[in-house]
This record gives C-alpha cells, structure tokens and sequence, in this order.
C-alpha cells in the first residue's frame, strides 16, 4: 500500500487525435510538438507538478511509443518519485479479457486499483490536448469550499462560439443546473475545458454505475455528469481566466503556436515562477548566422539559421540554409530547409527536408480565392524534393 | 576491454583558478560559464561519459558553491548511479596542514575514495582546457605501448604571454616525453599538455605516497619533470580542436572562436553531445525589429535589439534599440533599450539601465562582474 495521496490526477492521453492527421499518423496527440521545445503532454504535466500534484496516472492507447518513451520515468516534470510520479497506464488483460479503453470513464474504471492504491480524497481528470498554464490547487481548493462532489473548469467563449462546447448553466452560486453537449442554441457562455475535480468515492460510484448500466460511450461528458446532475450531485463551475487553446486541428494547432508570437496573448513561457518543463536532448545554443534575418519568431537550441525567418516557430536542431525563405510556419524538431525553397503558412513535422526549389503554402494575400486558402502540412520524416509545390490545405505524408 | 568499472575519472575542477581571477571571484575554475550553456566541467565531465567512464570523482577547492549547484547528483550527466556515478570531493585535510597546494597533495587527501574505486586505471583532468575528447582512445594507446603515464598534448602557437604554468613536452621519435618545461622562455608551434593524464591506480598510489612522504604536492614539477627518464611518461596527440583557459582575454577569445563552425563542430560532435544541467527556459524569441549574426544564442533570451558576433547565455534580455557587438553576456544579463555594447563580458544578473554605453577592445575587453546595475 502506498502513503495516501490528498489529490491525484488522471491524465487522458490516449486520444488519437485524427484532425492532426499526418502529424499523428505514428504519434499519439499528446506527444505533437508544440511551442519551439515542447509537447502538447508538457503543458498538463508541468502544471501537475507547478500546482504541487505529485501522482499522475497518463492513460495511453493510440500509438504510445513515443508518448511512452517521452514520459519515461518523468523526471523532466519531477515527476520521478519515491511515492507517487508519473505512471503510464496502458490496457491491459484481466482473466475476463482484454479491453480497449471504450470512453473518457472506462478508461478511468479501468484503472481504479491505480486510483484506490493512493486511497485519494480528490482525482483530477484532465486531457491531454490542451495548452494553457492552470494551478489545479485552487480547482481543488473551491472544489472543497463548496463541498462539492465534482467540480468542472470552465472557460468563457464568445456566443458564436458556444455550440462548439459542452455548456454549463449555473445558478447565482456557480452550482451547475444543466450541462448541454454542444447546443445548437446555447443558455450560456460557460464552456466546459475537459477538466474535472472530483470527490474519489463519489465519482467512483458513478464509474461503477455507468460501467454496469453499459452505454455505450461511457464519456464523463455523455454520462457521467448528467449522471450526477440528475441525481441532484453538487457540482460546481470553476471559472479559468487565463489562455487556454485546444490543438485538436491543424488550424488551431498552428494558431497555438502563433499566438506565442504575440505580445497580447497571456501564454508567458518565460515565468521562473511557473516553468514549462520538457523532456532535452544536449544540443549547443542555437547559432545565427552572418546572412540570417529574423523577425518576430520563436528559436530553440541546436538549430543553426542561416536564411529569412519571419513571424515562426522553430523547434530545436533545424536547419535553414542561407537564401531559404520561412514566413508564418513551424518547423518541426530536425528538419532542415535548403536553399532557396521557400515555405510560408505551414507546418512541418520532424526530421523532414525540404530540397531546394520546393515551395510549401503560400500567403493569403497572394490566392485569388480566399477559400482556397489554409496551412500546409508536411507529416513527419518526408523527404520534399525540389520541384515539388505543397499547396494550401495540401497534407503530405510521403516523400514527393 | 571493458571501459565501465576498469576506469576512474578524477577532475580536478579548482586548479588554475588564479589565471582568471575576474570570474572565479565567485565561483572556481570547473563552473565558469562558456560556450553559450555550459559550465567549464561540462567538457571533461562529457568526455568521461561519452568515453564510457561511469566512476568520476571531482576534486574542488574553495568557492565551489556553484559548482555544487551545478552539477547536483549528477544526473545530467548519468551519473546519478548506484555503482560508481558522480562523487564530490570537496578539500579533506589529512595532514592537518590546510587545503592541498598540488595534484598530488589533493589526491593523497582523497586517497580513500580513489581507493575504493573498483578500478585499474585513472583518467585525470582539470578543467583550463575546453576539447571534445575520447578517453577510450587514450586509454587503448596507455595499454599498448606499456607507458607508466600517458599525457594528453596539443599543438599549440605558444608565446611568452601564454599564460602561466604552461608545460611543454619535448618527445622522442617514439612519442616518449623527453622534457617537461614549465613556462620557458620559447616562443613558436610546441607541443603543450592538455593535462590529461592516463596512468595505472597502483602507479598514481606510490606517486602520491611518495610525493607526501617527502612534503611534495605537484604531479608536474615534483614527479614528471625530475624523473622524465625514469618514468615512461608517453605522450598522446589530440589534434582536434582545443581552447585554453588561462587569461580573461583567452577566454574571451575561446567564446568568440566558437562562432566558427570548424571550431564548433568540433566541439559539438553528433554522438559526443556535451552534457549540461537543464535549465528549462523557453525557446528564444525575436521580436519585431530584432537583429541578429554570427552569434550563439541559448534559450531563454528575448532579443528586442540587434546582436552581432557576440555569445549570449541562457536568459539574457537585450532591448530595443540596443546594439550588441563581440559581447559575451552571461545567464541573466538584463540590458536595456537604446544601449550599446562592445567587446564587454557582463558576468551573471548584470544589468544596464537604458542608453547606456560600453566599449572595450577586442584585445582588452571590458569585464562587468556578477550582479552589477549599470
């Protein structure tokens, strides 16, 4: 038996994260790079350990290596302890059989005896698809204020917006009276972000219940909270100012890292007091060179730049020759961008190499019909000879 | 021959902390920072690893605070083992006579760790020289031409004003040292140690016991030089790239030399990566009218200004308007808008309040030390 934990948080990374298509084809979403020197995994993880949670459970199912070998032992969260850190916890078979993580609540029935062997009072339920920075301590701390039995944070979006989320109606106390999964015409502009606080023996009970009365989705959204709300539980929303961004497209995934580009979106990367930890790997300062013109973008260690980098997000080892042009993109960990190819409104995955000549996207302003306008995106470890062009909404996966 | 447990590392992290007493004010040789990330006891520390040496004592003397911060319990450098792994040696009187003076003085106060080390050879370095270096290769050639100690030399365009404590090999044809002269008066191309020594536990032992029953402390000057021909002191060539440490304007020069990618890439071998303590800061972000070339730049900096020739460390903020030239600018350097700096090494946490002006030369560069408000 371990020591009792006050709170633990269950993080749900087995999603397959499809809209990313060819950045996912061998990834699971989590483990996408994001920010110049981060995963999308990092951003949950760094804020367990900022908010002082030191067990975490990180479910997996779609394509976990690397998402396995990334977590590793967690050190780089400090997240490797004696009592508690980060466990992976994958499917696995029982003498009943083996089952495939079916839902959000499956997945966390699952992997009761993981949640039971730290006899918690509190489990935080989190995904593994969002970038914001989030102290979970004052989540539990209104969480026991209110004496609540779930606790969901929710965020306010604009009305044209709303139908897009799940949205919680409140009373003049917070108290959630009605949550609609993506209303067509919403009651409020409360959306829900995917982050739970519950009471361990309350929601366990529910998780019993639901698996029993076999639903079918066995989704906290779907059933477990109108579950709840129809039993007239205690549940309570919790209202998260700060920035908070779903990467589940690849719009938004290359507007995230935009953003950071921006001097008015509160993402600060460079707070002392709440850092973003990542898994390194030892590679020298980044080196700019005589010929490079850098305006307005992001550059991590190891990359060696000597062409236009105008308003993008470079990962860590990438190379840009002299005379390349890169304008609005993101360059993966690795890749390399030769002379004279240009790559503007983009994303490209790691390890890739973009041949002389080649073009990736275009800008806007230069396509006579707006709608044929979007990113392009170059999946991991593909070869983009020097003829080649990659246009707008193009995906590539293989070598062209 | 299995490198693991058959070799011990000693680095001795504190000598020659005098050739450039501006930056060990506040800390000791081993943790002066270079090279845009590191520390100076990266470079040997990596090369122990990365030559598959898992058993590595530092030897320290005074001020190593930092030094102690830095390298922690080794784990950035996979030394946080069970079987040997990293092992701090701060100064352990014996003999009741204060802190060691020489190598082997040091080594005869840290006898018992050296001792108990499962090994039979030792790898000693200090710290004044910056090299990527294979050890194993060392090690192969100590074995095979049955030397009782192999140094590790360079070629090196030596002059007077090298510095001090300089010590130059004159070798046979077969590459046995013939000579050992400390800071003569020579000026040309010579072969100078890389104080690097590979020698068997049971030789450095009577070495060192010898040397303190005689109330001697210097591997150099009290053993190697006086009996070059009774030991087979063997020399071994290093010819990639090497800088050495010994002045402010050395240093200065070692920074800058890494802008070139010759140098670099020497240094910064795929499969020898240089280790270092994380420090988790964000990628470096330009802003709108940013300018940089031919610089180094590790993460965490914000640059707003323009930046040419110079090394910048982790965290370092220029502002807008501000230019930085041939500057080597420490973790935390804060500078402000509309500044102008060149050929200045700001020391950690400096900061300069906007407009301000610094100029040094390129052969004299103007030093600002740790925390300074300008």
């Amino acid at each position: 038996m371990n020591a009792k934990k006050k709170v633990i948080a269950m993080l749900l990374a087995g999603g397959q994260g499809s809209r990313l298509y060819a950045l996912t084809q061998n990834v699971a979403k989590p483990a996408v790079p994001y920010g110049g020197k981060y995963r999308i995994i990092d951003f949950a993880l760094s804020n367990c350990t900022n908010s002082g949670i030191d067990t975490v459970g990180v479910l997996t199912q779609y394509q976990p290596l690397v998402l396995n070998e990334y977590i590793g032992n967690g050190q780089p969260w400090d997240l490797d302890r004696m009592n508690g850190g980060v466990h992976v916890l994958s499917p696995f078979e029982t003498k009943e059989g083996a089952d495939w993580f079916q839902g959000t609540a499956n997945a966390i029935y699952q992997n009761m005896r993981f949640i039971e062997r730290y006899d918690p009072e509190y489990v935080i339920v989190l995904g593994g698809d969002h970038i914001y920075k989030m102290d979970y301590s004052k989540l539990v701390e209104y969480h026991e204020k209110n004496n609540a039995d779930g606790t969901i944070a929710v965020i306010d979006v604009p009305m044209e917006e709303a139908s897009r989320f799940g949205i919680m109606t409140c009373d003049a106390e917070n108290r959630v009276v009605r949550f609609t999964e993506k209303p067509k015409q919403p009651e409020s502009t409360l959306a829900s972000m995917g982050i739970y606080c519950f009471t361990w023996q309350k929601l366990k009970k529910y998780l019993i219940e639901n698996e029993n009365a076999n639903t079918g989705s066995k989704d906290f959204g779907k059933d477990i909270i109108p579950a709840m709300l129809a039993n007239q539980e205690r549940l309570f929303a919790y209202t998260f100012d700060g920035y908070w961004k779903d990467v589940g497209t690849l719009d938004s995934l290359w507007e995230a890292n935009m953003d950071l580009l921006s001097p008015s979106v509160p993402l600060d990367l460079y707070d002392p007091k709440w850092k973003v930890y990542a898994r390194h790997n030892n590679m020298p300062p980044q080196y700019i060179g005589e010929s490079a013109q850098i305006e307005n973008s992001m550059i991590t260690e190891g990359s060696s730049i000597n062409g236009k980098v105008d308003f993008s997000v470079i990962f860590s080892g990438v190379t840009i020759e002299e005379g390349a042009i890169v304008n609005y993109s993101i360059l993966m960990p690795g890749t390399v961008v030769k002379s004279g190819a240009v790559v503007e409104y983009a994303i490209v995955g790691e390890n890739c190499v973009v041949e002389s000549g080649a073009k990736i996207g275009i800008s806007p302003e230069n396509i006579e019909n707006r709608d044929d306008w979007g990113i392009a995106v170059v999946g991991h470890n593909v070869t983009v000879s020097g003829t080649a062009v990659i246009k707008p909404k193009e995906i590539i996966s293989e070598n062209v | 021959m299995s490198v693991n447990n058959n070799v011990l590392g000693l680095i001795f992290a504190s000598l020659h902390d005098s050739t450039v007493i501006e930056l060990t004010k506040h800390r000791t040789m081993g943790s002066i920072m270079f090279g845009g990330r590191y520390r100076l006891i990266d470079f040997p520390l990596s090369n122990m690893v990365n030559s598959g040496i898992t058993q590595v004592g530092v030897i320290t003397k005074s001020n190593y605070g930092s030094l102690l911060d830095h390298l922690g319990t080794g784990r950035e450098w996979d030394l946080a083992r069970k079987q040997g792994g990293l092992h701090l040696l701060p100064p352990f009187s014996q003999s009741g006579e204060g802190v060691y003076r020489g190598r082997l003085e040091a080594l005869n106060n840290v006898w018992s760790y050296v001792e108990h080390s499962k090994c039979e050879y030792v790898v000693l370095t200090d710290c004044d020289y910056v090299a990527n270096i294979n050890f194993e290769k060392v090690i192969k050639q100590h074995i095979d031409t049955e030397a009782d100690i192999t140094v590790v030399y360079g070629r090196y365009k030596y002059s007077e004003e090298s510095g001090s404590c300089v010590d130059v090999l004159e070798m046979d044809e077969t590459g046995r040292v013939s000579a050992v002269l400390i800071d003569p008066l020579l000026s040309g191309e010579c072969n100078i140690s890389l104080d690097m020594f590979v020698m068997k536990k049971d030789f450095l032992r009577k070495l060192v016991k010898d040397a303190a029953s005689k109330n001697q402390y210097s591997l150099v000057r009290d053993c190697l030089q006086p009996k070059v021909k009774e030991i087979k002191l063997m020399g071994y060539q290093f010819d990639g790239y090497f800088s050495r440490i010994d002045s402010v304007k050395h240093y200065y020069e070692a920074n800058l030399a890494l802008l070139k990618p010759e140098n670099r890439n020497q240094l910064f071998k795929s499969g020898s990566p240089v280790y270092t303590k994380i420090g988790d800061n964000g990628p470096v972000k330009y802003g709108l009218e940013a300018k940089a070339s031919n610089s180094l730049i590790a993460d965490g900096c914000i640059i707003e200004g323009t930046v040419e020739n110079s090394i910048l460390f982790r965290g370092v903020k220029v502002g807008k308007g501000s230019v930085v030239r041939n500057c080597i600018l420490m973790q935390g350097t804060n500078i402000g808008a509309n500044c102008s700096l060149t050929a200045v090494i700001t020391d950690k946490n400096v900061t300069t309040e906007d407009g301000r002006v610094l100029t040094g030369s390129d052969s004299y560069p103007v030093y600002i030390s740790k925390n300074a408000k300008l």
